[in-house]
């Protein structure tokens, strides 16, 4: 292939033309990419043309280039951020140091480690989402779950492309390995639990995107301060993308509110299930639900391998240069939660080993954001307002594991869990009823009848442009 | 150019310690240590006790004998103090070095008792103990080395190891293991022996098996003469003129030695040296006599030696440097055909000298506390005895084909086994490297020997199992760099620990189960306050305070 030829396929700013390892490399990897994508992306709408943005480059030109084009045709790109010259480590054992370009033998294998998990998700939510188009409630809609698929795919190419770069042969096999993992497989299931549930539904594809995608925001945003400069490049462009997927979820959610509301309007009740919509309790189940298991991603309350990652300074925390602290944290210390007979009590700890609490804090804040937003279109409203759950409800991972607590932060006893949970978390018929709302709507500009309009289109197009040619 | 802080070459006319006397097949070596001859200036070495200078002279003085005097075949080692045949390691010396320094002192000398072992029953050349007065701890042990121990009855000489009772440590050069396993004393007499610090004599230690034989003090020359006697008329070494062993000539910078098969080169970044030795470049002798013609220049003594010289270097004065890389270069045909004498003219004695040589320095890497290496490139030569470099490494990495950027490239790499690998140089176990690689497992042992005479490339050689890992030319830098790299990054004593559990597969031998010991019992002794600490017993020692012992047993 001449360079030309190669930068054309794969749009790139890592000089791939020049590097004829990495050719080599990928040049193994795309077909069984390719054939993946095949297998497992999209079911159907493969061929249709699709409204979608390709990036070409880093630059404030490059990123968002919109065009019709197939999806098997998508330019699935390599980019990194641009290079800050002389970029030091911000924190851990390496702080002020010059940033790593290489990766240092004494590390590669925790580097391989995370690259090879954070890159795990990415194809996992391809798997995940891959039946849904077949009940978009709108073109727009399903232009955006293609846009967030292919993204998902450049973002395994981005991590593909490190550990083809970096990690020589075993980099290789665990490239070759993440094509090989499938989401709900059995025998060879993805890597995150949370990662291995169908996504059923497009509420759950809402909710997923807003919580789950969010937690890899916050892994990515982590690791964006990696002094492994090319993982922190990567990163840094990764996140420009994901802020789309966070924009899917947000207003996906907004705009069933929306809906739910002017239902509840038109027909002067909470129940609008009869009318097509989704009542506000089911709703909340949902959010119980995807909160507390997107929770459970960012691990346990304390982690040694958190703190040997800050410390070794491969993983630092979100906006770790803002921060005003040393940046060791060994001193410094935190409460985190902990249970304890029964009761859920906190225990103060090095902030170098709550981590991955810190990160999780973090996130929850952020969360906090949209049901914010939400809660201003149900306060005009006069309805009761959304919340997120306590942080111990529904939890498999780390302190909570194994307690019962309620979505207000009670530790309860098992009976009173049981005699609740349909209360709080979607039960079979919700999860009926949502299904029954899932039906295709393939006409430009019109939408499901669950959810309201978007207030704009996809890069200054209306509402109902032809964002996928059916 | 710079001065090694300690320097394994030695010569004759430098010798301060040690006394030898050729007399036709009788060798005599007098042990006399110069009080003031330590190679630190904090200890005075009285009554003939030792410090690393009088153990370098003495594995030189095994060395030339070989080599220099193949002529002689038995060598009466004695002592040149009036009562003491030797009191030990010096035990000030011991107390104020380091425990790396400790460690490294009791493997070299260790090493050369095992070479005096090996020169008895491999050489021919046989050594008797003459023990002439008190042979002290490892005085003892250096006449354990010996293929006969013959002590003076005059009441007062005895011999013993009384490291337990005075020092709180163990025999540091393989006593306890040869008192049972070579001498066979009865195990619950070697307890009551260790534990007595004034030792056994006279008819006794004979009756015990301490020693073979005594004699009054004017009868023991004739006692000595008689044995050398009898046991010279069973060695075939031959009525000749040797090679004379010529100083190496070698140049040490800071971060690199040169010599004139081998150079190495010191990355301090990652504390790796990289070995490269080269293949002959010269038409080589091609039997004993052409050997014998070329004296100390023929490459496969030249290269044995440099390769033993510089391994002792870099052990003792580049404790950091943590890995060890072999490269070759050259025509691997030049190798096979310099080692043709070793298969076509195994009889003669220098071909046996320098054969046992390979050995002995072979097995010094196999004992070496290092990460070992091996690269396979092209343009190596890592065939017959260069191949045990191959088999010798804790790791090796070989090219898959060939440098593809390079406008002319290379021949791919090549491994080639000959008769070399299969039983000329064994292992301290007694079995070829090959045999250990495969140990257990036939049909991989066989499989790979049936390749011999063949150049196997990477695929061949990865097939019969002789590399671990065949990178190609786009992963070979990254592949070796991150190797080199993660290995600095661990810790030594584990990666030590590691190494060594996995080279000495299959049967243990009295060599494997003396550097086994030194290195689990020895080593952990030497860390233990009770012989360490303030109050342990090697400080104490002298100080007319008595230890005191943490007495819970670990």
């Amino acid at each position: 292939m001449s360079t030309v030829d190669i930068d054309a396929k794969i749009p790139n700013n890592v000089d791939l033309a020049g590097d004829r390892r990495l050719q080599r490399a990928l040049e193994a990897w795309q077909p069984k990419f390719v054939r993946w994508w095949e297998d497992l992306g999209p079911s159907a709408f493969k061929r249709n043309e699709v409204y979608l943005r390709t990036a070409i480059d880093v630059g404030r030109d490059g990123w968002a280039n919109f065009d019709h084009v197939e999806m098997p045709d998508y330019r699935w790109g390599i980019f990194l951020a641009e290079q800050e010259p002389d970029r030091t480590i911000a924190f851990g054992d390496h702080k002020g140091e010059a940033a790593w370009q290489e990766v240092p033998g004494e590390y590669r294998s925790d580097l391989q480690r995370l690259i090879v998990v954070q890159g795990d998700t990415e194809p996992a939510s391809v798997e995940q989402q891959r039946h849904l188009s077949l009940t978009a409630p709108s073109l727009y809609d399903m232009r955006n779950l293609f846009q967030v698929n292919v993204e998902e795919g450049r973002h395994l190419w981005a991590m593909v492309y490190l550990l083809h770069r970096y990690f020589g042969r075993d980099g290789r096999e665990e490239a070759d390995e993440m094509l090989e993992r499938h989401s709900g497989d059995d025998d060879n299931p993805r890597i995150l639990g949370a990662f291995n549930e169908e996504t059923p539904d497009w509420l759950s594809f809402f909710m997923f995107t807003y919580f789950t995608d969010r937690d890899g925001k916050y892994q990515l945003a982590s690791l964006r301060e990696s002094a492994f400069d090319p993982l922190s490049r990567t990163c840094d462009f990764m996140l420009k993308e994901e802020a789309h997927h966070m924009f899917v979820g947000a207003s996906g959610v907004g705009r069933v509110v929306q809906r739910t509301l002017e239902l509840m309007l038109e027909h002067d009740t909470d129940d609008v299930h009869p009318y097509g919509g989704i009542n506000l309790d089911l709703l909340q189940k949902y959010i119980n639900f995807h909160f507390s298991v997107s929770a459970d991603l960012f691990g346990a309350e304390t982690s040694t391998n958190a703190a040997n990652y800050y410390a070794a300074g491969i993983k630092g925390r979100f906006q770790e240069e803002k921060r005003d602290d040393d940046h060791q944290l060994k001193t410094a210390y935190r409460n985190v939660p902990l249970w304890e007979d029964g009761q859920i009590g906190e225990r103060e700890v090095t902030q170098l080993s709550a981590l991955n609490e810190t990160l999780r804090d973090d996130y929850i804040e952020d969360c906090q954001k949209g049901l914010d937003r939400w809660n201003r279109m149900l306060a005009d409203a006069g309805a009761n307002e959304l919340r997120l759950p306590h942080t111990g409800f529904h939890r498999d991972v780390g302190t909570f594991r194994d307690t019962h607590v309620s979505p207000d932060g009670r530790a309860i006893s098992e009976d009173e869990w049981n005699a609740n949970v349909d209360a709080w978390l979607p039960t079979a018929d919700d999860r009926s009823h949502v299904q029954s709302l899932q039906v295709g709507v393939n006409e430009p500009g019109k939408m499901a009848g669950w959810l309201a309009p978007p207030s704009r289109g996809i890069h200054q197009k209306p509402i109902d442009y032809d964002y996928v040619k059916v | 150019m710079t001065e090694p802080d300690i320097d394994f070459a030695t010569d004759p006319d430098d010798y301060r310690h040690w006394q030898l006397d050729v007399d036709g097949p009788v060798a005599t070596l007098q042990m006399q240590v110069d009080p003031h001859g330590g190679i630190r200036g904090d200890y005075e070495l009285k009554t003939n006790s030792y410090d690393l200078g009088v153990d370098i002279e003495l594995h030189d003085i095994v060395q030339r004998l070989r080599f220099e005097h193949p002529g002689v075949k038995t060598v009466v080692l004695t002592g040149g103090l009036d009562k003491i045949f030797c009191a030990g390691a010096n035990i000030q010396m011991l107390a104020g070095a380091s425990h790396g320094h400790k460690v490294n002192f009791c493997k070299f000398t260790n090493e050369t008792r095992n070479a005096i072992e090996d020169a008895s029953a491999n050489s021919r050349q046989v050594w008797i103990a003459a023990v002439n007065g008190t042979a002290a701890g490892g005085g003892y042990e250096l006449a354990l080395a010996c293929d006969e121990i013959h002590l003076v009855d005059d009441r007062s000489s005895a011999v013993s190891l009384p490291e337990i009772p005075l020092l709180a440590v163990l025999p540091g050069t393989g006593g306890l293991t040869r008192v049972v396993e070579k001498r066979r004393v009865r195990r619950d007499l070697a307890d009551a022996f260790s534990t007595r610090n004034e030792g056994v004599r006279g008819q006794t230690a004979v009756d015990w098996g301490l020693v073979d034989g005594i004699a009054p003090a004017s009868a023991f020359e004739a006692h000595i003469a008689h044995r050398c006697e009898i046991r010279g008329a069973e060695s075939d070494r031959p009525d000749t003129a040797g090679i004379t062993l010529a100083p190496l000539q070698r140049t040490i910078e800071e971060d690199t030695i040169r010599y004139g098969t081998l150079s190495v080169d010191i990355a301090r970044n990652t504390n790796a040296a990289t070995f490269t030795l080269a293949a002959p470049t010269t038409t080589q002798p091609t039997d004993g006599a052409g050997l014998h013609a070329s004296g100390p220049d023929s490459w496969l003594l030249q290269a044995a030696r440099e390769l033993d010289d510089a391994i002792l270097h870099l052990r003792f004065n580049e404790t950091e440097v943590g890995t060890w890389v072999f490269r070759t270069t050259g025509d691997p045909d030049a190798v096979l055909s310099a080692e043709a004498p070793l298969h076509d003219d195994a009889d003669h004695w220098l071909v046996r000298e320098i054969r046992l040589l390979w050995a002995r320095t072979l097995k010094r890497l196999d004992v070496s506390a290092r990460s070992l290496v091996t690269l396979i490139e092209p343009g190596s030569a890592f065939a017959g005895l260069l191949a045990e470099l191959v088999l010798v490494a804790d790791r090796s990495f070989m090219l898959d084909g060939t440098w593809e950027d390079l406008d002319d490239p290379p021949e791919p790499a090549t491994v080639r086994l000959s008769a070399a690998n299969l039983g000329l140089v064994p292992m301290s176990n007694g079995l070829t490297r090959l045999a250990t690689r495969f140990w257990g497992r036939d049909d991989a042992l066989a499989a790979a020997t049936s390749t011999i005479d063949t150049d196997l490339d990477a695929a061949a050689a990865a097939a019969v199992e002789l590399v671990t890992f065949t990178p190609d030319d786009l992963d070979w830098d990254d592949e070796i760099r991150l190797m080199l790299e993660e290995r600095n990054s661990f810790s030594p004593d584990a990666l030590t620990g590691m190494e060594a559990n996995y080279r000495f597969v299959g049967p243990e031998t009295l060599e494997t189960k003396i550097f086994s010991r030194l290195s689990a019992w020895q080593n952990w002794i030497f860390q233990r306050p009770n012989a360490v600490g303030p109050e342990g017993a090697l400080q104490r020692f002298g100080t007319g305070s008595r230890p005191n012992f943490d007495k819970r047993r670990v």
